[in-house]
């Protein structure tokens, strides 16, 4: 078992002085990881051969949705909501399937740098509605969904197109160890690349400024809508990464996916990103889909009809965010 | 480049252009009223075949379920909720309605039916107005839950006929001249109990306030948390009457009928004027908002874009209204 929790301790070395820090102010976050641990030690149990190629499955089938969850946390945090998450996935995979179809392997490098600059710009419209209409988030971003799903059945009225052989093989097998698999791995240094440095910079203190009190950011000098607007073009990229995986993962493009969007909220907040904005990160997230996605895989081991794992997710959450609201509320009290 | 840069600004609008936005923003439906009658002139000039009295029933029919539907989004917004829940809920009731009555009779299918809203609109309450989890998140992963037990019972119980139970089908789908559909039967004391409700009594008062001024309600008195469970109970019920009439209407019953009407029953209530940040809003322009989504879709349809052009257009549409609707309510 500390196998399998090995890369996720492993991806947050820090000095062990700034570890205190950390641990208190994720206790969140280590809280979810160490429910993740409780149910990878489940898993062996009712299923001695869980090894290396379950964590494989895991891996593979979660990075869509990690993604998602990843462009939603952000967002969130910069005090929005984007409803519109899976029809951008949806647009960004057809677009990739079909401009791959029949063309070279060096062609579909040009493709995914195309598709992830799309991404940013659905990002930057849904963004920049918000902003100037100033419409709430909810609203435009709803409206949005059925535009984006929309421009998706244009591109591709059915399922079709097809993958470069080098994407598919990103998103399948395992580098170095069999326990360490490929999408993990992409997953880590995407979020690595993008997030981290990021989140250092002045931007990300104005997008948890912005999302925390809008008012004081704005009279700290922070450029409150155009904070938002790049927030949502990374929730955009973060999409296009998704959709890019999905192309990856199924080899065709699909214009109509569902469920992402509401998922990659549930996975946000179960993550520990608060809804009012200005508080979480997206580590907890990514926490939060492995264990949606490891329930899921523990339901159907077990043997019970693979509906209750609909149930049970519910459930789980319903549990989880009542509990996190009772420790909050006596927190606050004292 | 903000929005707090426009409020800060001062007015400039006369004080003949304020009193008309104060008229637009407490009286949306006059212009939604005007929105409406223009999608009909449209639909009558685009095909003039197609305005038969028929066509009003054929309307209203479709409208009916998602304005009931966009009540539970009304009632939850204006204390500054949303209920994501509404399709699973009216989809497992209009399923435990066609499911159970070949073996019960529909009078006990439909108590049992009931109960089952009932029981997840509790726990949404007691989610809400308890634990104070956020309203968006609670509602959705009760949906889950429904959508779920929907699924795990459709493996459980064996469906002896197919179709829904005849009387169903008749409030659902047949109309009175082939101009009034039986479904208003249903419909009009339900707006008449939420219109009442909302403007006759303390409860309706309280929503108000509750979303308007959380603070200030629980000062004055109010206890939110009582509130909010019975308005999410309220909502889980009209949810499962919009389900028993969608499942008449459509002559299916199965677990995610009623998946495809979430978004536009929000669209609708926001359409028609109910801010989702609470204490503003109210049933009327919902109705409205209801009615010129519906005419939006079929109207589009008649004039033969395909579906992905349809999809474009109604997001646009929704987009447009109400950034134009915030526009003109926006206190200057």
């Amino acid at each position: 078992m500390s196998v399998a929790t090995a890369p996720v301790g492993a991806s947050r070395a820090r000095p062990i002085e700034a570890i205190s820090g950390w641990a208190h102010d994720n206790n969140w976050t280590l809280g979810l990881v160490g429910f993740l641990a409780l149910l990878f030690v489940f898993t062996k149990l009712i299923q001695p051969s869980y090894g290396s190629a379950g964590i494989q499955g895991l891996a593979n089938s979660m990075l869509p949705l990690a993604l998602a969850a990843v462009a939603q946390s952000i967002i969130i945090i910069a005090g929005g909501i984007d409803l519109s998450i899976a029809s951008m996935m949806a647009l960004t995979n057809v677009v990739a399937a079909s401009q791959m179809r029949g063309q070279g392997e060096e062609y579909a490098v040009l493709v995914v740098i195309g598709v992830l600059l799309l991404g940013l710009v659905l990002g930057l419209v849904n963004g920049g509605l918000v902003v100037l209409t100033r419409v709430p988030d909810i609203v435009v971003t709803l409206a949005m969904l059925y535009v984006w799903a929309g421009c998706a059945l244009l591109v591709l009225a059915a399922p079709g197109g097809s993958a470069a052989d080098w994407l598919k093989d990103l998103a399948s097998g395992s580098l170095i160890s069999e326990w360490i698999p490929k999408s993990a791995v992409i997953l880590i240094v995407i979020v690595t690349i993008v997030w981290i440095p990021l989140r250092r910079s002045r931007l990300g203190l104005a997008i948890y400024a912005v999302g925390s009190d809008r008012l004081a950011a704005f009279r700290s000098g922070v450029a409150v809508g155009r904070t938002k607007v790049i927030a949502y073009a990374l929730g955009g990229l973060f999409a296009a990464f998704g959709g890019l995986a999905l192309t990856a993962s199924m080899g065709v493009g699909r214009p109509m996916l569902g469920g992402y969007t509401l998922m990659s909220i549930a996975a946000a907040v179960l993550g520990g990103v608060s809804l009012t904005g200005g508080r979480g990160g997206v580590f907890g997230p990514i926490v939060a889909v492995m264990i949606l996605s490891l329930l899921q895989t523990d339901i159907t081991l077990v043997g019970v009809n693979p509906n209750l794992a609909t149930v049970l997710q519910g459930a789980i959450l319903i549990g989880v965010l009542m509990l996190g609201s009772i420790t909050q509320f006596r927190r606050s009290r004292t | 480049m903000s929005e707090i840069a426009h409020v800060d600004r001062a007015p400039r609008s006369s004080e003949a252009i304020a009193s008309l936005r104060g008229q637009v923003r407490d009286r949306p439906v006059i212009p939604l009223l005007g929105l409406t009658l223009v999608l009909v002139v449209a639909f009558a000039v685009t095909s003039p075949g197609s305005m038969r009295p028929e066509w009003v029933g054929i309307q209203l029919r479709a409208a009916i379920p998602l304005a009931i539907l966009a009540g539970c989004q009304t009632l939850t917004m204006l204390t500054g909720g949303i209920d994501l829940s509404v399709g699973a809920v009216a989809s497992i009731v209009g399923f435990l309605v066609a499911t159970l009555e070949p073996n019960i009779g529909l009078p006990a299918a439909l108590v049992f039916a009931l109960l089952a809203a009932v029981l997840a609109g509790l726990i949404t309450g007691i989610g809400v107005g308890v634990f104070r989890v956020h309203p968006l998140i609670m509602t959705l992963a009760m949906s889950l839950v429904v959508f779920g037990s929907a699924n795990a019972l459709q493996n459980l119980l064996v469906k002896i006929q197919s179709g829904v139970p005849d009387l169903v089908r008749s409030i659902g789908s047949d109309t009175l001249f082939g101009v009034l559909p039986y479904s208003l039967l249903v419909f009009v004391p339900l707006a008449a109990l939420i219109f009442i409700g909302l403007w006759q009594t303390g409860y309706g008062r309280l929503l108000y306030a509750i979303g308007d001024n959380p603070i200030a309600a629980r000062l004055s008195g109010a206890r939110a948390w009582q509130v909010l469970v019975v308005l999410y109970v309220i909502s889980a019920l009209l949810a499962a009457v919009a389900g028993v009439l969608i499942s008449g209407l459509t002559n299916v019953a199965s677990v995610n009928l009623a998946d495809t009407y979430v978004l536009p029953s929000v669209a609708a209530a926001v359409i028609g004027g109910t801010s989702i940040m609470g204490g503003r809003g109210g049933y009327g322009g919902t109705i409205v908002g209801a009615l010129i989504l519906t005419l939006l879709g079929s109207l589009l349809g008649t004039l033969g874009f395909p579906e992905a052009v349809r999809q474009v257009l109604f997001g646009a549409i929704i987009v447009a209204v109400a950034a134009a609707y915030t526009r003109v309510t926006a206190e200057a």
